[in-house]
């Protein structure tokens, strides 16, 4: 099997559907980061069969909104000196400001460009985000 | 300050008692005439309907307000570029309160964000037009003299007709209210009111291609117009839009004190024959349409 070294001051970010690591290392901006990021992807899980892992080398400040809306199932270990401190709860945001656009091509986000992006929780056990405009469910 | 963007930000004992108001002006006119003396009310109409914006500048004159405004957006400074936020917040230091019309879904919501008047949703694209609601609702109540257990037929571009959609959503919440659902294959209802809304609330419905076979049982028949900008392809909608005329033979076999009511402009899905019926309501339709939104700008204004 093979091995990435665990962290001592950092974020693992696990339980990631598998095939969707690097959507979500995308949409959290991992990209932009200096320090050292792992995406590990189809590892095995008694849970889900295979996963996908984000280990973070450093403590930095994460959308929890972001996860939340991803995929509420991610778990979120923040580790101190190599000890899991805290797991953050993951919950599906009520709203949602600039992550996700509207891609009703009649909503008035399409011509007001200034506009934020924004989606409210309307259906919690579905999952379903409306755009607070126009109505349309985010896909 | 309250705002009308969509027909269920209203409650059913506000909408009771809109109603109660309409019925008052239609029984004394003169009592209101000098209500809003003073006030103005600005029609801003960033797309063209003029059966809407003339509905609105009556009722503001029938209760002795002024109205300023635009009626498309050529002549308005939207042409210019200028966004609905700006617009409404500038318009604000010229009216007591707004009826918006545009083009996009969610410009009324938009501008009632911003807007230090009260904002009345006039139309935004295939999303929401709750004054042509609470229209519909005064047209039944007074014809009907309730909501509860009516058994309501509604024909035509269910799939489309955003005003079959927000007069579900808003017959839905009394008791016992029966639709029947009366369209072609290719403009059924959509999904999603069906789950969300029928469903949801365990509300008795049923699915027909049929106008014919259920019109004996109808209280309420609104028909709806199958326009022509919904299709794709010109053979699709000349095959559909005479699917469902109304004529007087199809009448033959309803009820004697169903009411007609359509949303107007008619194309031909009602044959002019069937005006002169007694239950043909929708030209009364069309002058409640004043009525309900005097009582509606008399609430937003909060004009005892
Ligand atoms: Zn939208």
């Amino acid at each position: 099997m093979m091995t990435v070294s665990s962290i001592e001051n950092g974020i693992v970010l696990d339980h990631i559907a598998a095939g969707r690591g690097m959507d979500l290392y995308k949409a959290l901006g991992l990209d932009e980061l200096s320090c050292l990021v792992a995406v590990i992807t189809n590892a095995y899980s008694k849970k889900m069969g295979r996963k996908d892992i984000i280990k973070i080398d450093a403590e930095i400040d994460l959308n929890l909104d972001i996860i939340g809306y991803f995929d509420p199932n991610i778990t979120v270990n923040i580790i101190k000196d190599g000890v899991n401190t805290k797991k953050p709860k993951i919950e599906p945001p009520e709203r949602i400001e600039n992550i996700i656009r509207c891609k009703n091509p009649r909503c008035i986000t399409t011509v007001e460009q200034e506009l934020p992006h924004v989606f409210k929780l309307t259906d919690r056990e579905n999952m379903v985000y409306r755009c607070i405009y126009c109505e349309s469910k985010a896909k | 300050m309250r705002n009308l963007i969509d027909i269920l930000d209203l409650t059913t004992s506000e909408i009771d008692e809109l109603i109660s108001v309409a019925n008052d002006i239609i029984e004394s006119p003169k009592k209101y005439a000098h209500k809003c003396d003073g006030k103005k009310l600005a029609t801003l109409f960033f797309e063209p309907s003029t059966r809407t914006r003339l509905s609105f500048e009556a009722a503001m004159y029938e209760l002795g307000g002024n109205v300023l405004g635009f009626s498309e957006a050529q002549s308005s400074s939207s042409a210019k570029g200028e966004s609905v936020a700006d617009t409404v917040k500038v318009v604000g230091y010229y009216a007591d309160i707004i009826a918006m019309r545009h083009p996009k879904e969610g410009a009324p919501m938009v501008a009632s964000m911003k807007s230090d008047i009260p904002i009345i949703n006039a139309g935004d694209g295939g999303h929401n037009h709750p004054t042509q609601t609470l229209t519909d609702l005064l047209t039944i109540y007074r014809e009907k003299g309730r909501f509860d257990g009516l058994t309501v037929g509604l024909c035509g571009d269910l799939k489309f007709g955003r005003t079959v959609h927000s007069l579900i959503g808003a017959l839905s919440r009394y008791n016992n209210v029966k639709f029947v659902l009366i369209s072609p294959n290719e403009l059924t209802i959509p999904e999603y009111i069906k789950k969300e809304v029928l469903e949801a609330k365990n509300i008795e419905f049923v699915e027909t291609a049929s106008l014919d076979e259920v019109m004996p049982e109808l209280d309420v028949l609104y028909m709806t117009r199958v326009q022509r900008e919904r299709f794709f392809n010109e053979q699709d909608y000349i095959r559909l839009k005479d699917s469902y005329i109304l004529t007087p033979e199809k009448l033959l076999s309803a009820k004697k004190d169903m009411c007609i009511l359509h949303p107007l402009p008619r194309v031909n899905e009602i044959s002019v024959a069937v005006d002169s019926d007694p239950r043909a309501k929708y030209f009364v339709q069309a002058q409640n349409g004043k009525y309900i939104r005097m009582a509606l700008i008399l609430k937003l204004l909060e004009v005892e």
